[in-house]
């Protein structure tokens, strides 16, 4: 089991760009611990800023393992910068930009974009209009096999699981790992 | 392009690498002891040099690899004659004088300057030129 906190790619420009959408749901049991009511206030469900690196990740970290087939283990290593300008709700859609800035033997680095759908101002006659951007984040990856301190690990490349290919199934893309 | 101009556009890479100061960022300072760099930092500002100086650097090439595991060059806590002459010749960047005078493993990475930084950078563009 894997935590996935992007629903689907939307677009896969190889080497160059993904796109991808995160629908909010109050049905994501988390959504109600953060925040919980309290005496005082209450209950205030907002998507974690984490969770949102995290659905970058998960965008970039596709893209970057696209380029080499799959076949290198690619784990994130930093966040180089993460900004967010609005906190994203129940019922919005995320919409992740990751761009490559850089990509070697060893790793890639990633820019990306964050744009908010939100029910009350980006949608007329429920068709929707032009989303919010309220945030940007940068990110390093590393080809684990690569790194520096010469460490092993399984051949097998447990990165890229099984919920990873259902994402990419299910999105339209073809990949043959 | 001058040290001073080099050292310029390395200090701006390392404020926004490393979350450091203007001013920390001085020739005699170490990356991983004085300025707080860990090891995925360096894969971070290898790709910075890269943008900035529009040159190319393959794996091991500014920092060589492996050194401290290897027991041809570490031995005993100390890097071997051969791991001082590996280091020489595939960093020539480095000022090796310290960790010559004091081999002990732990000042390996005291040879990692900002000051290497910039003879790194002045040897790749002289060798572009």
């Amino acid at each position: 089991m894997r935590w996935m906190w992007i629903d689907r790619v939307i677009e896969l420009v190889p080497n160059e760009r993904l796109v991808a959408i995160k629908n909010i749901s109050m049905a994501e049991d988390h959504l109600h611990d953060h925040f919980a009511a309290t005496p005082t206030r209450n209950q205030l469900p907002i998507m974690p800023m984490s969770l949102v690196v995290e659905g970058m990740a998960q965008s970039a970290g596709i893209l970057v393992g696209h380029a080499s087939g799959f076949n290198e283990k690619v784990v994130l290593a930093k966040v180089t910068k993460a900004t967010l300008t609005k906190d994203p709700t129940p019922g919005c859609t995320l919409r992740y930009t990751a761009t490559i800035e850089r990509l070697t033997e060893n790793g890639a680095s990633t820019k990306g974009t964050i744009d908010l759908y939100d029910p009350h101002t980006c949608y007329r006659d429920q068709s929707p209009t032009k989303p919010e951007r309220i945030g940007e984040i940068d990110l390093i990856f590393s080809h684990l096999d690569r790194n520096s301190a010469g460490t092993q690990y399984p051949e097998e490349n447990f990165v890229f699981s099984d919920s990873f290919r259902t994402i990419l199934r299910t999105s339209g893309i073809e990949s043959s790992f | 392009m001058t040290r001073d101009e080099i050292l310029d556009t390395i200090r701006e890479i390392l404020v926004d690498a490393l979350a450091v100061d203007d001013d920390e960022v001085v020739p005699t300072a170490t990356l991983i002891g004085d300025l707080g760099a860990e090891s995925i930092d360096i894969l971070d500002i290898t790709f910075k040099l890269e943008q900035e100086f529009g040159f190319k650097i393959a794996q091991g090439e500014l920092f060589p690899e492996g050194i401290t595991q290897d027991p041809d060059y570490v031995q005993d806590g100390k890097v071997t004659p051969k791991g001082l002459e590996m280091l020489k010749e595939r960093g020539p960047h480095f000022d090796m004088a310290a960790l010559e005078a004091d081999p002990s493993v732990e000042n390996v990475r005291k040879i990692f300057t900002v000051e290497a930084l910039i003879n790194f950078c002045q040897q790749k563009l002289q060798a572009a030129a």
